[in-house]
């Protein structure tokens, strides 16, 4: 297909494509004007049920925690998937690391390590948070990955790849998403449903409220967090190799 | 101008979709796709949307306070983590198709090449 017999595809596609979105949208009640049921439902009652204030937080870890099960389950599927493309490709390649000594100023150094235990604070308070204020265990784990991150740019290398061999990241990583199916089942062990919230739910606006929410928020922090620091490691690791010959 | 925020969703659709179907380049096409992917999040949150309303949050604000709609919100989130990880895995793949062929061209990559 020439680019134009293309172009010319895209837009008659484009064209239905969006006719029908708009058939569709223009329906909708006008911007501004949101006329519930549910959200004004949620917003009148969460508080008093789950005792948490943030109410994305109570919907995600509470209401809709099967759902969030699946959706912990795509990111750690993509990123071990990710894990498994590039490393059967290294294991090909004959294992040639090249010492590669980086210069990093020392002002970068102390800046980072100054920066280093702020972003684990940052990180750790908006996991811990997630049930009261805006945040959570999604959040604060990318925050926290941010600090894996920041270890590479202080010259870290050979910790973040020796972290990434000895596949203790991943370990983590698993750990995260098998805990919060853990504490899911252990509320079926306790006579509940899959993920009903039987613990005690403390008092609204306190950090020790909103039951299962918070620990559902941990466990999801570790996962995310363990999730994108592999993703650093692996795309960093790739990018120190030397391309191959194309074939 | 109360259908602004869903004719901007559309057209990030359909610009996004746009990009992806006359790509050059495999990296500039998966920024594309995240363009196309970002219009839910538009049409999401302003579906949620409500004049005048506060954040579905309750911890200074007391229960009753006009606020927008939080199940939507939690969607764009689930949202924002699918795309994150879509992102991430077609990257991985961009990469090893440069290591295998040499090219970043989705047009250069025939089935039938060599």
């Amino acid at each position: 297909m020439t680019p134009t017999t293309r172009r010319l595809v895209c837009f008659g596609s484009a064209a239905a494509v969006g006719g029908l979105l708009l058939h569709g949208l223009v329906r909708l009640p006008s911007f501004g004007s949101y006329r519930g049921p549910y959200g004004d439902v949620l917003n009148a009652t969460a508080v008093g049920e789950r005792h948490a204030t943030n109410i994305p937080s109570a919907v995600n870890f509470d209401y809709r925690a099967f759902d969030t099960v699946g959706e912990e389950f795509i990111l750690f599927v993509a990123v071990v998937g990710l894990a498994v493309l590039f490393r059967e490709q290294r294991d090909q390649s004959c294992e040639q690391q090249q010492e590669r000594r980086r210069h990093i100023s020392e002002a970068v150094q102390w800046v980072g390590i100054g920066l280093f235990g702020f972003l684990v604070l940052l990180g750790a308070t908006i996991v811990l948070h997630g049930h009261l204020t805006p945040g959570g265990g999604f959040q604060g784990g990318v925050i926290l990955a941010m600090a894996a991150l920041l270890i590479y740019l202080l010259g870290g290398d050979e910790v973040l790849e020796r972290l990434g061999r000895r596949a203790s990241i991943e370990t983590v990583e698993a750990a995260g998403a098998g805990a919060y199916v853990l504490i899911g089942l252990s509320m079926l062990a306790a006579g509940g449903a899959f993920l009903e919230n039987l613990l005690p739910l403390g008092q609204s606006g306190r950090l020790n409220s909103g039951g299962m929410i918070v620990l559902l928020n941990v466990a999801t922090g570790v996962e995310v967090s363990a999730a994108f620091a592999l993703l650093f490691v692996e795309f960093l690791e790739e990018s120190r190799k030397p391309p191959r010959e194309p074939s | 101008m109360s259908m602004l925020p869903y004719g901007v969703s559309i057209w990030l659709f359909l610009i996004g979709l746009y990009g992806v179907a006359t790509s050059r380049h495999l990296i500039h096409l998966i920024v594309c796709l995240s363009v196309a992917q970002s219009s839910t999040y538009i049409l999401l949150l302003a579906i949620g949307y409500r004049h005048g309303a506060g954040p579905p949050i309750f911890l200074r604000a007391p229960v009753g306070t006009p606020a927008v709609d939080p199940v939507v919100q939690a969607l764009a989130l689930t949202d924002v983590v699918v795309s994150a990880a879509v992102t991430a895995l077609l990257l991985a793949v961009a990469i090893r198709i440069h290591k295998r062929t040499g090219t970043l061209d989705p047009q250069a990559l025939r089935p039938l090449r060599n």
